[in-house]
């Protein structure tokens, strides 16, 4: 069956069964491969992405369920006119990231979390991503990542 | 995971006939299902998906001032709408992590009766009423008479739950140790008091899933403090759940710990 849904702002369709994980229907369907899949157990948010403005793990979401919804991907978060977002730039200054696996996940959770609250505390920004994993940072430089977007100062962040 | 015809109703009524076909199953948010059948434990011919059905979502209060959850409203939905409630808010704003919680629902966690679940112990800590629709129709259960051992209730074949209706306690709260690796509870304790008594329901601990611990009910309808839980023997570690993550009488501990704590916070 055909599943249409508007995915970064464009109305994109795609074959599906009805077992087709949306996080297959971007990665094969649309070749949208910057929605990674760590887990495939709903474990490690390495495949979030939104649908329909909240935070949903692809691999555990049907794609045919998401007919007509809006769904915004890693692909959807740079500025018009290619530049990082705000929050990607963040990453890179503060060294979020290394291997860059889990990091389309962890920019998506971040941009979910800003938008419900802007200002976030240290302890907000640990609490929100408890559902994303990451193998390489230790999470210090990626919590400074998601406050330094935030427009705080990252000096209190401990690099315990 | 095997294949499946997906159906997705926009009405209770069309959602029961779907659900009265050979081999079908309801899915609210999957996120218990959709991994339960990605490792191949489960396997159907059609899913009916409960999302798009409108009446099943939302929080209302009825004639006896009861919170009433509608079956398909998300953790997060819920959170947001129980500020008469602020236990059982706090409850499911703490399920699992964000994602989680925009997706999962309050009638798939109960129907589904983990014995580590959130939902069971604050069902069964409020007396809920659970109100089940099927092909002979709708029907109420009180949860003391719904959750019957773990993975076990008393929904028949093609059941959905469409509302859960909450009384309102005059103190209440929620303690969860948290297991951090699943996000779910290792054991939590959910207390509250009526004018007419004390209810504590136990998850995460016992072999039989969720439990209403009665010997503290006793002790705190007399004296509504962490002391008279301290004061108990802790339950039978026998009966309790043993694992990796810490042996039944470790769990049993917890138990009397996890009250008292929500003894104090409700205080
Ligand atoms: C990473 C992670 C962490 C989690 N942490 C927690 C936690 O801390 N605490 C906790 O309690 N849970 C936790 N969960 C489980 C989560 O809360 C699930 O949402 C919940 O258990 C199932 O709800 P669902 O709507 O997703 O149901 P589904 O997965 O869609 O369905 C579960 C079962 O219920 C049936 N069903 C669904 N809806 C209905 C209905 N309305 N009527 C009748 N039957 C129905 C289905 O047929 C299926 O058998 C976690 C899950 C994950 C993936
Ligand atoms: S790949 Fe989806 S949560 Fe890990
Ligand atoms: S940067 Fe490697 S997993 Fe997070």
């Amino acid at each position: 069956m055909k599943v249409t849904m508007t995915v970064n702002g464009k109305e994109r369709s795609a074959e599906t069964e009805g077992r087709t994980l949306l996080s297959e229907y971007l990665r094969e369907g649309l070749r949208l491969t910057g929605t990674h899949v760590g887990c495939d157990t709903s474990q490690c948010g390495a495949c979030l992405v939104h649908v329909d403005g909240q935070p949903a793990k692809a691999c555990t979401v049907l794609a045919q369920d998401c007919e007509g919804a809006e769904v915004t991907t890693i692909e959807g978060m740079a500025n018009a006119d290619g530049s990082l977002s705000r929050i990607q730039q963040a990453f890179q200054d503060h060294h979020g990231l290394q291997c860059g696996f889990c990091t389309p996940g962890m920019v998506m959770a971040a941009a979910a979390l800003l938008k419900d609250n802007p200002q976030p505390t240290e302890a907000d920004v640990r609490h929100y991503l408890e559902g994303n994993i990451c193998r390489c940072t230790g999470y210090h430089n990626i919590v400074k990542s998601v406050l330094a977007a935030s427009g705080q100062s990252v000096e209190p962040v401990a690099a315990e | 995971m095997y294949n499946f015809e997906l159906v997705k109703p926009s009405s209770v009524a069309d959602a029961v006939s779907a659900l009265q076909g050979e081999d079908a199953q309801a899915l609210g948010g999957g996120q218990t299902l959709l991994p339960t059948m990605k490792a191949r434990l489960a396997q159907m011919e059609t899913l009916v998906s409960l999302s798009h059905i409108d009446e099943i979502k939302g929080v209302c209060t009825d004639d006896q001032g009861r919170l009433c959850v509608g079956g398909g409203t998300t953790h997060a939905a819920a959170a947001e709408a129980l500020s008469g409630y602020p236990a059982l808010a706090s409850l499911a704003a703490r399920i699992g992590d964000p994602a989680v919680r925009a997706r999962g629902t309050i009638g798939g966690s109960l129907a589904n009766d983990d014995p580590s679940a959130c939902w069971p112990a604050g069902a069964l800590g409020s007396g809920a009423t659970i109100v089940a629709v099927g092909s002979g129709g709708s029907r109420e259960i009180a949860a003391d008479d719904f959750f019957q051992g773990m993975f076990t209730t008393a929904l028949d074949e093609g059941e959905i739950i469409t509302e859960v209706k909450f009384p309102v306690p005059e103190k209440a709260a929620y303690e969860k140790f948290l297991q951090p690796a699943s996000r779910f509870p290792l054991v939590a304790a959910f207390v509250a008091k009526f004018s007419d008594g004390v209810r504590v329901a136990i998850t995460g601990a016992s072999q039989d899933g969720v439990f209403r611990w009665t010997e503290a009910e006793q002790a705190l309808s007399s004296n509504f403090s962490a002391d008279a839980v301290t004061g108990l023997a802790a339950p039978d570690g026998s009966g309790m759940i043993s694992d990796l993550h810490g042996s039944g009488d470790y769990r049993a501990h917890l138990v009397r710990v996890m009250t008292a704590r929500a003894v104090t916070a409700a205080s």
